[in-house]
């Protein structure tokens, strides 16, 4: 995965040298370790500025949405299917991208790891399958399978579904892993159970929206959170309003959320946000066949119907 | 809490479910009176934020009723909704909603005996989940 870097650089320079597109946008190194930032690259000079490892989590389709230009896009497998979800929903052309597929064996977690270290993380380095961590007075190394992002180690599309040129060979997908397991763990709580665990979960929430921010899904030009006539949610940190922002961020992602993890990699409290999109993302399936983002030939469940849709639940 | 009633917040379609309660009138039936109807021009129109508003600002329990499969006036605005309404209803019992607090039904224009039906039966086991607690904003812990 590391040695992917120089074809990206390459790939990109003659993207920007050949007139093909505007701009590439892609990852440099961040200025604190483990973050990795999206940037935007528009001199064939400047590629050499991108870099591709373990730190890469934030999806790119995020800067999709509404551009004009000609854009060549980095993607991995779930920045890839938040790209297919766009074009289907009108939010960029196909005709306007070209799509670097990224092969990707996941991205590392950087809260685990800081959970890790002794002190702050001053220096990250890694090689094909361990991450080193450096502070003052530590130096630790891990497994990279031991600290992934939770979605990543679950995830059964690293390949990209939608590219134009390659980076690499595609890699072997995960199988005999089940990705709703924690779902099914909640599923089978009590309705108090169930009721303490969400609210738990929610309970540092500080309603900064970061994991909206960070979501390439959550595009629209005023957020229902930011309406006020009427107003659907208060700006307290109420339980019920909490309850009811995640609530309603989760449902507008029915059908669309590729759980690419960046909402959750967002957030400052480490809240588990997906453990909200995971049930719809199960729901569609289980219901509808649908996984999103996997091809530009069908509408999305919420688009469409059958006419023997479930409907034990209505009178 | 013995004279404490439900109140139901009840989104019903124009072509239908509020017809019905109309034809329910008009031919003297009764329910007991929890139900509070606000109409909409299709059961496609409902969307879930306004199933949470009416809990948050206090309803006990909310019905949701529309047209048949294959009757909607507007051909297939409920087909819509009943994914939408599927997928809703799994995340907040998912979260912890009690099953039941909020309801679904299809109910013609010419049905009114099932209106009363499925009235009191939504009342009836509304009252039995008791008071709603849960995305009500009324009891709010902070201002
Ligand atoms: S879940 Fe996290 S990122 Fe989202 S609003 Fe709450 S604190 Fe912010
Ligand atoms: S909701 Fe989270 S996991 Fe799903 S697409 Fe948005 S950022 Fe990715
Ligand atoms: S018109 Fe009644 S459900 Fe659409």
């Amino acid at each position: 995965m590391l040695g992917y870097i120089d074809k990206i650089r390459e790939i990109s320079k003659g993207l920007l040298k050949d007139g093909k597109v505007d701009m590439i946008v892609g990852f440099r190194k961040g200025t604190a370790p483990l973050m990795n930032e999206p940037c935007r690259i528009v001199r064939a000079d400047d590629t050499e500025h991108l870099v591709w490892d373990s730190n890469c989590g934030i999806n790119l389709a995020n800067y999709l949405a509404n551009r004009k230009e000609k854009i060549g896009i980095v993607a991995k497998g779930c920045d890839s299917r938040n790209i297919v979800t766009h074009i289907i929903e009108n939010k960029i052309k196909r005709d306007q991208l070209v799509i670097i597929g990224v092969p990707c064996k996941g991205m590392v977690d950087k809260f685990k790891l800081n959970r890790m270290a002794d002190g702050e993380i001053l220096e990250a380095s890694e090689d094909e399958q361990s991450v080193t961590i450096k502070g003052e007075g530590f130096e630790k190394t891990v497994k990279k399978a031991d600290v992934l992002q939770e979605n990543c180690a679950v995830c059964t599309h690293r390949n990209p579904v939608i590219h134009d040129v390659m980076a690499a060979d595609p890699v072997e997908e995960q199988k005999d892993i089940d990705p709703y397991a924690g779902v099914k763990a909640v599923e089978a709580m009590s309705t108090e159970e169930k009721r303490n665990y969400f609210d738990e979960l929610t309970s540092a929430c500080i309603r900064c929206y970061a994991c909206r921010n960070a979501c390439p899904l959550c595009y629209c030009p005023t957020c229902f959170v930011d309406e006020s006539a009427p107003q659907w949610l208060g700006k307290t940190l109420d339980h019920v309003d909490t309850q009811t922002f995640h609530f309603l961020r989760a449902y507008h992602c029915a059908g669309r959320c590729t759980d690419c993890g960046a909402c959750e990699r967002a957030c400052p409290m480490e809240i588990k946000v997906r453990e909200f999109t995971k049930k719809l993302n199960k729901d569609c399936l289980e219901l509808y066949g649908w996984e999103a983002g996997l091809t530009l030939e069908q509408r999305p469940p919420l688009d469409t119907f059958k006419l023997d849709d479930r409907e034990n639940f209505i009178m | 809490m013995s004279d404490w009633e439900p109140k139901i917040v009840c989104f019903f379609c124009n072509w239908c479910t509020y017809g019905a309660a109309d034809l329910a009138g008009v031919g003297r039936m009764e329910h007991p009176a929890n139900t509070r109807v606000i109409r909409l021009p299709c059961s496609g129109r409902v969307s879930p934020k306004f199933i949470l508003a009416a809990l948050r600002e206090g309803a006990d329990g909310v019905w949701v009723s529309g047209c048949h499969p294959g009757d909607c006036h507007y051909i297939e605005g409920n087909y819509y909704a009943r994914r939408k309404f599927a997928l809703m209803k799994d995340l907040l019992e998912h979260m912890g909603m009690d099953p039941g607090r909020v309801q679904f039904s299809w109910i013609s224009s010419a049905e009114s005996t099932k209106y009363v039906d499925v009235a009191k039966k939504v009342i009836e086991s509304i009252k039995e989940l008791g008071p709603n607690t849960f995305f009500n904003k009324t009891q709010a812990k902070v201002a």
